[in-house]
C-alpha cells in the first residue's frame, strides 16, 4: 500500500533512470544512511566495531569489486586475496615512506596500484574464459602471496616478515594503530564504502556498465555491435582491482593492524569473497552488501547464540558453526540460486501488489 | 555524396537508389580446405534493399560475416563508401556505421529491453571512465541524449510496453524485434539482417516485413538481408544475389532472378556436373 509506484510519474529520462525510482525505497535509503552516519558512531564500542561493522564494511568493498569483474563483466577471478595483499602492501609502503600524508590518500593510491597489477593479470582474459581464466587468476593469487613473502623490501626487512600499521590520521583523527577509537575506524571505512558504492552504481548504470554486461552475456555479439573487448575487459579488471586493493589496504591498516600475508590474504580469502557475491547476487550492488553482511554477521551471530546463550564449549561451537553456515549457504542457494538480491527483488515485486494482488 | 554514386537507378515503385555504398570484389573465403565463398563480387547501393538468397550451406551467412568483419577473406577486397576497407575488427566495422542482427538471436539475456537497445548506441557514447564515475554532468547528459534516440526506435517498432522487461522473459517474435531495435539504435548506414523472419508465423512475418520497409523508407537505411522465405524476399528486395555452393549464380531484380535457369536448377536440386 505504502510501497507503490502508482501516481509516481516520471516526466524526464533523468527521473526514470534514478537509482531508487520508488519513493518508499528512496526514503528507506536515506533512513539507512542517516542511521549509519548519525546514530551508530555515537553508540558503537570496540566489540561491535571489530567483530561486526568494520569487517562488514571492508568485505563489502571487496565484494563490490569482485562483483564488478565477475557479476557485471563475467570474468571469474580467484585472485581476490592476492589483489587485497597488493593493496595492503602498497598501503604499507606508502604509509612508511610518506608518513605525513593523510592515510585516506594512501588507501586510494594503494587501490590505484592494485588496479595496475589487476590489469596485468587480466591480460589472459583476452584469450581464455570461464574455468580456464579462473585458473589463470589462481596463479596470480599464489604468485602475489609468494612475492610478498620472499622479497623483504615489501615488509621493510622486518625480522618477523610481518607488516604492521603505524599510527596515521585523517583530518587530525587517528584511524590506524592501537590507539584508534572505534567510531573513527567505523566512520573512515563507512565513508569509503559509501563513496565506492556510489561509484560502482554510476559505472554500472551507463555506457561502461553496458559494455561490461554485453561482454558477460555474449561476447561475440558485443564485439559486433561495437564493444572493444580489450578495453572493456581490462577496464573491468582495473576498476575491480581498485576496489579490492582499497579493501585490502583497509583490511590491513584499519582492521587487523598487523598482517602476515599467507595467513591474511590466502586463497581462502578469495573464496570467501566469491561466496559473498554468489550468495548476495551476481551483478547487483545491493547483493554485494547483502552477501558481505551474511558471511560476516552469521558466524558472529551463531557464536553469540551457541556460546553466549546456550553455554556450549567454544571449540564445539566453532565446528557446529561451520556446519550451520555451510548448510545455510546451500539452503539459500537452493531456495534462490540468484542470491539474496533476487530474493529482495521478488519481495519488492510482491509488495508492490500487496494487499490487493488482483 | 559518394564518388561512385553517379549511376543510381529508380525502382518500380519509384524510389531513387543512389550510388554504390558497399562493393565486394572477388571475395574468396576458405576454412582449411573448404571454400565457403568462391570469387564473388557484388555491390550494395545506397538506399536499396538487397537480398542474398540460396539453399542451405550456400555461404550466405559467411558473406554477411565477411561484411561485418567477423571473417577475413583470403582473397578479394571490401570497398565501403568509395574506399577500400583495411582489415578490421568487428567493433571497428560497427563504428563505421554497419549494424546487424543474427540468425540465432544474440541479445544480452541478463539485461532489460531498454538496456539491450541502449547497447546499440555504444559506438556513439564516448564519455570515459572518469566522467562515468562522477555520473552527474557529461555522462548523464550523454545518457539522456542517447535515451531520447533509443525511445524513437522503441516507438517506431512499437515495443514501448516491454521497455523494462528482462529480455529473457520475452517470446521469440518480440526478441527478434528487440534485436532489430538494437541494430537500428546505432542509426547505421548499412543494416545487415540475417534471416529476420526465421521461425515466425505469417502475422509476425508481415509485421517484420512492414518494419523493414518502413526503416528503409523513413530512415533511408540501406539494408542487406538473408532470407529463406521466397515470397518475402521477392516482395521486399530491389535486387537479389543468389548463391549456391559458395558461387554466385544469379544477380538482378527479383523478376530476373526468378526466371534465371541456374537459380531454378539450384532450388529444384538439379545435379551439378
Amino acid at each position: 500500500m505504502l510501497y507503490r509506484e502508482a501516481g509516481d510519474f516520471k516526466t524526464s529520462y533523468v527521473d526514470d533512470g534514478q537509482t531508487f525510482p520508488i519513493r518508499f525505497d528512496r526514503w528507506g535509503y536515506y533512513a539507512v544512511l542517516a542511521i549509519a552516519f548519525l546514530v551508530i558512531p555515537f553508540v558503537i564500542n570496540d566489540y561491535w566495531a571489530n567483530a561486526v561493522f568494520v569487517p562488514f564494511l571492508i568485505y563489502a568493498i571487496a565484494a563490490l569489486g569482485l562483483n564488478i569483474l565477475t557479476g557485471y563483466c563475467g570474468q571469474v577471478s580467484l585472485g581476490t586475496g592476492g589483489f587485497m595483499a597488493v593493496g595492503a602492501y602498497a598501503c604499507y609502503k606508502l604509509m612508511t615512506s610518506f608518513p605525513d600524508v593523510s592515510i585516506f590518500f594512501h588507501v586510494l593510491i594503494a587501490g590505484g596500484i592494485t588496479a595496475g597489477v589487476g590489469m596485468l593479470f587480466g591480460l589472459p582474459s583476452l584469450r581464455i574464459k570461464g574455468f580456464y581464466l579462473a585458473v589463470a587468476t589462481l596463479a596470480a593469487q599464489f604468485f602475489l602471496v609468494w612475492l610478498f613473502n620472499k622479497v623483504p623490501w615489501f615488509y621493510n626487512y622486518s625480522a618477523s616478515g610481518q607488516i604492521s600499521s603505524p599510527e596515521r590520521t585523517v583530518l587530525g583523527y587517528i584511524v590506524t594503530g592501537p590507539n584508534t577509537h572505534a567510531w573513527a575506524k567505523y566512520l573512515f571505512c563507512l565513508v569509503i564504502l559509501v563513496l565506492l558504492a556510489w561509484i560502482a552504481r554510476n559505472l554500472t548504470r551507463g555506457s561502461v556498465g553496458r559494455r561490461w554486461m554485453a561482454i558477460r552475456d555474449m561476447d561475440i555479439a558485443a564485439e559486433i555491435i561495437g564493444v572493444n573487448p580489450l578495453t572493456a575487459k581490462l577496464s573491468a579488471f582495473a576498476v575491480s582491482s581498485f576496489f579490492i586493493g582499497v579493501a585490502g589496504a583497509l583490511f590491513f591498516s584499519v582492521y587487523l593492524g598487523a598482517v602476515e600475508v599467507g595467513e591474511a590474504f590466502g586463497i581462502q580469502k578469495s573464496f570467501l569473497v566469491l561466496f559473498m557475491i554468489i550468495i548476495g547476487g551476481l551483478g547487483s550492488i545491493l547483493g554485494s552488501l547483502a552477501g558481505a553482511a551474511f558471511m560476516v554477521l552469521l558466524p558472529v551471530l551463531l557464536k553469540n547464540i551457541l556460546v553466549g546463550q546456550l553455554g556450549w564449549p567454544t571449540d564445539l561451537a566453532a565446528h557446529i558453526e561451520f556446519m550451520i553456515v555451510g548448510g545455510l549457504i546451500i539452503g539459500f542457494l537452493i531456495l534462490e540460486p540468484h542470491g539474496l538480491a533476487q530474493l529482495w527483488r521478488l519481495t519488492k515485486e510482491k509488495l508492490r501488489l500487496w494487499p490487493f494482488p488482483h | 555524396m559518394l564518388d561512385a554514386g553517379t549511376d543510381g537507378y529508380v525502382t518500380e515503385d519509384g524510389r531513387k537508389i543512389g550510388g554504390v555504398l558497399m562493393e565486394m570484389k572477388n571475395i574468396t573465403l576458405r576454412f582449411g580446405g573448404v571454400e565457403a565463398i568462391k570469387d564473388i563480387s557484388f555491390d550494395i547501393r545506397e538506399g536499396e534493399i538487397r537480398a542474398i538468397i540460396g539453399p542451405n550451406g550456400a555461404g550466405k551467412s559467411s558473406m554477411l560475416n565477411v561484411i561485418s568483419g567477423f571473417y577475413v577473406p583470403q582473397e578479394g577486397e571490401v570497398w565501403f563508401r568509395g574506399q577500400r576497407r583495411p582489415q578490421m575488427k568487428p567493433f571497428q566495422v560497427a563504428a563505421q556505421g554497419i549494424a546487424r542482427t543474427f540468425q540465432n538471436i544474440a541479445l544480452f539475456e541478463g539485461m532489460s529491453v531498454l538496456d539491450n537497445i541502449m547497447t546499440g548506441r555504444l559506438t556513439q557514447m564516448k564519455s570515459g571512465l572518469a566522467a562515468q564515475t562522477v555520473w552527474l554532468g557529461k555522462a548523464q547528459r550523454e545518457e539522456v541524449a542517447n535515451r531520447a534516440r533509443v525511445e524513437r526506435v522503441i516507438d517506431f517498432l512499437e515495443i514501448q510496453h516491454i521497455r523494462k522487461t528482462p529480455v529473457a522473459r520475452l517470446p521469440y517474435g518480440l526478441k527478434k524485434r528487440v534485436e532489430l531495435a538494437r541494430a537500428l539504435a546505432a542509426e547505421p548506414m548499412l543494416l545487415l539482417l540475417d534471416e529476420p523472419m526465421a521461425g515466425m508465423n505469417v502475422e509476425e512475418k508481415e509485421d517484420m516485413s512492414r518494419f523493414i520497409l518502413d526503416v528503409n523508407d523513413e530512415f533511408g537505411t540501406t539494408i542487406a538481408l538473408i532470407e529463406h522465405d521466397m515470397g518475402v524476399v521477392m516482395d521486399l528486395s530491389d535486387r537479389v544475389v543468389v548463391m549456391d555452393y559458395g558461387k554466385k549464380i544469379g544477380d538482378g531484380t527479383p523478376d530476373e532472378v526468378r526466371n534465371n535457369q541456374d537459380v531454378i536448377d539450384a532450388y529444384l536440386g538439379v545435379s551439378h556436373d
